[in-house]
């Protein structure tokens, strides 16, 4: 488990700097939460298959945007499994989630059905957005999760608007708000830092350092030490994770979503990551080599690092496949469903632009 | 069952393609997500990936073939247990060699989507119909109530404390609504029309944000995401351009885009338009930018009462409301209700001088000098007809159709630029649904299709006046009276 810490001490001064009264002495930083404990098998076990969901059907809209049954763009989570996978699993219900393009894995991750989900890929009625939203927009209320947006760096004052809502009312509630390398050189992500900062707003960051924006690496993009430091201006703590390790991320996420959640303010969490496929389905992948690609799946991976965990703890072959089944077959039913739910209505083109007013232009909706 | 693995598809344009590489023999065991094939097209290179564990069976496409269609099935993999003697003889005696014609003949996949072109013919195929649809149902959703009916009683406000009562009352009645802007709070809001509001409800629900448009606009878009009511000010207009990506791309469309799940109840509010001297970055009209968009409303009131009852109206909206102010205005009086629950229905249009030779359209500002045109003209024996627009999208085109149905001429006036201007897109309508009962061309009175001069002068040449709405309806009466 690979865990450095960067920019977190100086950060965490800074903000003390901020908010301490003049003539008061510093007080010792106060130490998180240790949640260092291997978490109990069964839990174990649901990341796994979690992150498996999610492997299986990435791989089948790939092949289905393949048989050109997918249309427009098509961003893959494969590698990045980790990530929404680890910090899902500390988040407590209420908590919200919004993100960008790259947003399957997410939904599946809040507990999206991958029917609406697979469907809404296809462009169906049974999709989640009834197939007027694809793959980059979909949202899910019931489950908190707030899109799936297709301007980089957008949701990131979204996530804040969010996080402001849950303070408004009082909610111990986190937003998570996930971003790209690349999106965090955008204008607006300062500005959210800013407020964010400014009104201790729970919203913890989750930059998914996945080394490049589209054919763009990091490096060739992004001045400074690290993505986790972009905060410390504002006295924003943040910290560097091996996203690659789905332990290392529930470790981190819970330390981060503690600190929100009592009402310190905004957290960022660098998830340092890996995207194995290309940016989008046409990816001509000459700013990489393969040999790049194949060391990060085999030395890696986070799917093959969790079964590692498992079978020291004698899980068996038979159940590990007993669950690779299971999701295939999520999978092969979602792909089905998606197939088979039929194409939006033509009435469809018209619903949804304005909401009725309820009850008149005269009652006060409470 | 044998797994088929098929030639696939790198963008929704691609047809065909070169297989340029297999990077596994036929008998190699795979796992989901090896590399086992490299593709190639004008564009890009693209490698192909098992998509479930087993074994290559049979390659039926060979290495070096171009022009495989996307589609075709390039090579089968055998799942466990099965053997390549399981697949049909036929298939595995026949290679497929790497020429189009023999590769085309392989049968297409039963599911082959329909072309790009046939998905979409039910809509392009009657894109007259559609347009003219369109612009009845955004009506129709939105069929305004009637107007309201003040109890008599009325007191003069100017439209600056008419804004403030506004917002004062619909806070008091639901405390999800709260106000965040530039300047709002301590500084009581830079042209004062928050004035007050920050003693009475506090810095919880009067925020003073930092100068961060885009930030703020999407802060409050999350908020309304997050069920709450934000009126978002704008210290004016101009400045929303940092932010209309967020109005635009976030607010507008993420109802449409959710089927209907999200919905974002909130009210950008603030001055538009010319204000004086302040040159071409702090004055223009945006009327017609964001009356563009479905998803938005677009309101635009002149008279105190109605900026109360718009505002009011605004924020129980349950949509995105652009709400365009005019900081010209802000001191002027008018009587206003003095009811309780003063609200004004958005989507309609108030006639506010009746008249039978000509109709003119105005907004906010404009209807000033509309109606002062209209005194001058009926020094000249013109009657004019006066409709204030209040509401831009959705336009209540019924109610100019009916007067122009009246009067038989219609000029448009707006301080905004011509092109593209909500005139333009009020003759589009009428023509569309009143051209035989017009006697003269419609004409319109815009600002000057120049960025705003600095200099007195120029300036004034730049704004539409109330000497050019008279000339403009005189040329159109005149040339035009043949009777
Ligand atoms: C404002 C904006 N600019 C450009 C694009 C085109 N675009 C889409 S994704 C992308 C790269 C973003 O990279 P990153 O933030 O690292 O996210 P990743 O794709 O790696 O998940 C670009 C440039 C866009 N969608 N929005
Ligand atoms: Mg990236």
């Amino acid at each position: 488990m690979v865990q450095i810490i960067t920019g977190a001490e100086m950060a965490e001064a800074a903000k003390a700097a901020r908010k301490r009264k003049p003539g008061r002495p510093p007080k010792a930083a106060a130490g998180m939460a240790a949640v260092n404990d291997m978490p109990p098998t069964d839990e174990l076990v649901t990341m796994y298959r979690d992150m498996l969901l999610i492997r299986r059907f990435e791989e089948k809209a790939g092949q289905l945007y393949g048989m050109g049954q997918i249309g427009g763009f098509c961003h893959l989570y494969i590698g990045q499994e980790a990530v929404v996978v680890g910090l899902q699993s500390v988040s407590k219900p209420g908590d919200t989630v919004v993100t960008s393009y790259r947003d399957h894995g997410h939904m599946l991750a809040c507990g999206m059905e991958a029917d609406g989900v697979m469907a809404e890929l296809t462009g169906r009625e049974g999709g989640y957005s009834r197939g007027k939203g694809g793959s980059m927009h979909m949202f899910s209320r019931e489950k908190n999760f707030f899109g799936g947006h297709g301007i980089v760096g957008a949701q990131v004052p979204i996530g804040c608007g969010l996080a402001f809502s849950h303070k408004y009312r009082e909610e111990a509630n986190v937003c998570m708000t996930y971003l790209g390398d690349g999106a965090v050189n955008q204008g607006q992500v300062y500005e959210s830092f800013n407020m964010a900062a400014l009104w201790d707003l729970p919203c913890l960051f989750v930059i998914e350092n996945n080394q490049y924006g589209m054919g763009t690496a990091v490096t060739r993009a992004a001045a400074g030490r690290s993505l986790a430091d972009r905060g410390a201006a504002y006295g924003i703590p943040g910290k560097q994770v091996d996203g690659m390790d789905v332990l290392a991320v529930r470790t981190a996420g819970a330390e981060a979503l503690a600190h929100c959640r009592a009402g310190k303010g905004p957290f960022i969490l660098e998830m340092k990551t890996y995207r194995y496929r290309g940016h989008s389905m046409s990816d001509p992948a000459k700013y990489r080599t393969r040999e790049e690609v194949d060391a990060m799946r085999k030395q890696h991976d986070p799917i093959d690092q969790l079964r590692d965990v498992l079978m020291k703890q004698d899980m068996t072959e038979a159940a590990l496949k007993t669950i690779d089944s299971d999701v295939k077959a999520i999978v092969t039913n979602a792909t089905e469903f998606a197939q088979t739910s039929p194409e939006p209505d033509p009435s469809e083109l018209y619903t949804d632009i304005l909401k009725p007013l309820t009850g008149g232009a005269t009652s006060v909706e409470v | 069952m044998a797994v088929e693995i098929k030639m696939p598809a790198l963008s929704p344009t691609m047809e065909e393609g070169s297989l340029t590489k297999w990077l596994v023999d036929e008998g190699a065991d795979v796992r989901s997500g090896d590399v086992i094939a490299e593709i190639e097209t004008d564009k890009a290179t693209m490698e192909v990936e098992a998509l479930d564990d087993g074994r290559i069976g049979r390659i039926l496409v060979a290495a070096g073939s171009e022009n495989v269609k996307v589609n075709t099935t390039i090579a089968m993999l055998l799942e466990e247990g099965e053997s390549a003697d399981d697949l049909a003889t036929d298939l595995a005696n026949d290679m497929v060699v790497a020429t189009s014609a023999a590769v085309s003949e392989v049968p297409e996949a039963p599911e082959s989507p329909e072309s790009p072109e046939s998905a979409a013919s039910p809509v392009a195929g009657a894109s007259g119909t559609a347009a003219v649809e369109a612009a009845t149902t955004g009506a129709e959703l939105e069929k305004p109530v009637a107007e309201p009916v003040a109890s008599g009683n009325t007191a003069p406000l100017t439209v600056r404390e008419a804004l403030r009562d506004a917002m004062a009352e619909e806070m008091r009645g639901d405390d999800r609504v709260f106000v965040m802007g530039e300047e709002v709070a301590e500084y009581q809001g830079a042209y004062k029309v928050t004035q007050g509001l920050l003693a009475e409800f506090g810095p919880k629900r009067v925020i003073d944000t930092p100068i961060t448009e885009q930030g703020f606009a999407g802060l409050g878009v999350g908020a309304a995401f997050g069920d709450l009511r934000p009126v978002v000010e704008f210290m004016t207009f101009n400045f929303a351009m940092q932010a209309i990506d967020q109005i635009i791309n976030s607010a507008a469309k993420t109802l449409y885009m959710s089927g209907g799940q999200m919905g974002c109840p909130i009210v950008f509010r603030g001055p538009n338009g010319a204000a004086s001297r302040v040159a071409a970055q702090h004055s223009q009209c945006y009327a017609s930018w964001y009356a563009h968009c479905p998803g938005l409303k677009v309101v635009s009131p002149w008279s105190a009462a109605d900026a109360k009852g718009l505002l009011k109206a605004a924020i129980r909206d349950p949509n995105p409301v652009i709400f365009l102010e005019n900081e010209v205005m802000y001191g002027q009086s008018f009587e206003v209700p003095d009811d309780d629950d003063w609200v004004v229905p958005i989507g309609r249009a108030n006639i506010v001088r009746e008249g039978s030779d000509v109709t003119i359209t105005a907004f906010s500002i404009m209807v000033g000098r509309a109606l002062e045109a209209a005194d001058k003209l009926a020094e000249q024996g013109i009657s004019a007809e006066v409709i204030d627009l209040r509401t831009i999208r959705p336009l209540d085109i019924d109610t100019i159709v009916n007067s122009v149905k009246k009067t038989s001429r219609l000029v448009t006036c707006e301080e905004g630029f011509p092109f593209a201007g909500v005139g333009s897109e009020i003759a589009m309508q009428v023509m569309e649904q009143a051209f035989d009962w017009l006697d003269a061309p419609i004409a319109r009175v815009t600002g000057k299709d120049v960025p705003m001069p600095y200099a007195a002068n120029l300036e004034k040449l730049a704004l539409p006046q109330i000497e050019d709405i008279v000339a403009t309806v005189v040329a159109s009466c005149e040339g035009f009276r043949g009777d």
